[in-house]
């Protein structure tokens, strides 16, 4: 069963990837980002992370991909803006790059170990709570204050400018 | 193991069959409702045979004018997306609901069945998430719509939703500080046990100022009345302008569905979900230790599942009301109210409810 699920959230997330970068409609390419999204949230599950599924579909796709949507729909991004990659020999220089990337990722597969011992209450919110306050205490704290020199950035750009 | 999940699938089922049906008798119960409230007399024509039954057979022909009528989509509209924002306004609504839990556990034959569809860990966090991705119904049917007006209507109702989601989220946490847990159920079960010896530890006792915002928000969330600026019927172009048949009968069944699952969380949350006051799984406890009155099992848990259904459609019942009280508030008052008075009144809360249980404890 977690087979069954793991293949069809694996070809519909790679699936919806490749689409992002080949649609000309940025609206299309920004829905198919959310699904991808919505399936490595899936994918997260069934690793027994479920807070950070949760987390995911909070965050990402809820929050990020709708700020991007936003933007493309105040920008009113059409086709006609976005010009194409026209040459072949472009594609085919991204193509083999990507091929001999995929190589060497799929050599590293065989080396992850088969059965590592997880705690029982892995990945719930009480689990990842106490580590987060615990032993990851530096790093949230900067993180928090990464965000907030973000959110102190956005309203000095936003702010009107008396002449 | 197939016996599990069967048993899931009638528990969706059920939970699936109850919120339609119940969305739809809310149309009618909000027009004849309406109707009593403003001295008039409401919908009463449709009848199949000569049989009126008080305009119960409305919602019916709702559904059957809407399913018969032209679908279109406009010129130069995107396809996909048009089709697309329905369902996703839809969807969010209806998934919602399966961590709610109406019932404590079923004893059938020697098999528990909890009363829950999905028990989830992280039960509130999930509902949120749900939550956030509702705003893509919108925004794509304000999109695709190749409309301006619809449009402007879309980035309206949207950004009124993803401001009124910080301070629904803020509002729950006081909530979780005190019961400890995100799961649902364990929230439900917790509000039964009893303050000062007589008082059920119900969300509302314990958080009133949570439970205010809490609900404010989630009208908001909604785009209800007094938020249903974005909608604004006979006002203001909306963004479901260019919407016919059932893709707006859709959206009109998620905004339906969404006061249900509204009224569910704030029963699950605040009012005790299935708790019956002073009702235990073997009878009642009455306080003071005035004695037990020892109950069988089917009617301890229908009574469970009766004062849930009960509070759901009282919920319900008041949420329609507060539609037909209350004028509707400007754009700029509604940004004001979300971010201005909301946000840093959940904020407060949150001090407060965090600094009496480090004094409690």
């Amino acid at each position: 069963m977690e087979v069954f699920l793991f293949w069809i959230f694996a070809i519909v997330s790679v699936a919806c990837g490749v689409m992002v970068v080949l649609h000309r409609n940025p609206m299309n390419s920004a829905i198919y980002l959310v699904v991808t999204m919505l399936c490595l949230a899936g994918l997260y599950i069934l690793l027994m992370g479920a807070f950070i599924a949760v987390i995911q579909v909070l965050v990402y796709a809820g929050a990020v991909m709708v700020l991007m949507l936003f933007v493309i729909m105040m920008l009113n991004l059409r086709e006609e803006t976005l010009r194409r990659e026209g040459r072949p020999a472009v594609w085919v220089f991204a193509g083999i790059i990507g091929f001999i990337v995929v190589l060497r990722l799929a050599r590293l597969f065989p080396d992850a170990p088969a059965d590592l011992a997880m705690a029982p209450d892995f990945g719930t919110i009480e689990a990842v709570g106490s580590q987060l306050f615990a032993q990851y205490m530096l790093p949230f704290e900067l993180t928090s204050v990464l965000l907030l020199i973000a959110i102190i950035g956005a309203v000095i750009l936003g702010k009107r400018t008396t002449p | 193991m197939f016996v599990d999940f069967l048993i899931v699938l009638m528990k969706a089922g059920v939970v699936i069959f109850a919120l339609l049906n119940l969305a739809g008798l809310l149309t009618w119960a909000e027009r004849k409702q309406s109707a009593i409230m403003q001295d008039r007399i409401g919908p009463n024509r449709a009848n199949i045979g000569g049989i009126t039954a008080f305009g119960l057979l409305h919602p019916l022909a709702d559904g059957i004018k809407m399913i018969f009528k032209e679908d279109f989509i406009p010129q130069g509209a995107n396809r996909v997306l048009h089709t697309l924002a329905p369902a996703a306004a839809l969807f969010p609504a209806l998934v919602v609901f399966a961590v709610i839990p109406f019932g404590d556990v079923l004893i059938i034959g020697g098999k528990e069945i909890s009363l829950q569809v999905a028990n989830l860990n992280v039960g509130i966090v999930y509902i949120f998430a749900i939550a956030s991705l509702s705003v893509y119904g919108t925004m794509l049917a304000g999109w695709a719509s190749n409309n301006n007006y619809s449009l402007l209507g879309g980035l309206r109702a949207s950004s009124q939703m993803i401001s009124y989601e910080v301070s629904m989220g803020l509002s729950v946490l006081g909530l979780l500080m005190i019961y400890e847990s995100a799961q649902l159920n364990v929230i439900v079960q917790q509000q039964g046990e009893l303050l000062f010896g007589f008082l059920p530890k119900w969300g509302i006792v314990l958080q009133p100022l949570a439970f205010l915002l809490f609900v404010t928000a989630a009208l908001a969330e909604n785009k209800r009345v007094p938020f249903d600026l974005p909608e604004g019927e006979s006002e203001i172009i909306g963004y479901f302008v260019e919407y016919s048949s059932m893709k707006f009968g859709m959206f009109f069944l998620a905004e339906f569905v969404e006061i249900v699952v509204i009224s569910g969380l704030v029963t699950t949350l605040f009012f005790g979900g299935w708790q019956f006051p002073y009702l235990q799984a073997d009878g009642f406890h009455w306080p003071f230790a005035l004695g037990v009155l020892h109950l069988p099992h089917g009617l301890v848990v229908l009574m469970q599942v009766g004062s849930f259904t009960l509070k759901v459609l009282l919920g319900c019942w008041i949420l329609l009301i507060i539609r037909w009280t209350l004028p509707r508030f400007r754009y700029d008052q509604v940004m004001r109210l979300g971010w201005k008075m909301m946000l840093p009144l959940a904020l407060v809360n949150l001090l407060v409810t965090a600094i009496v249980i480090l004094l409690v404890t």
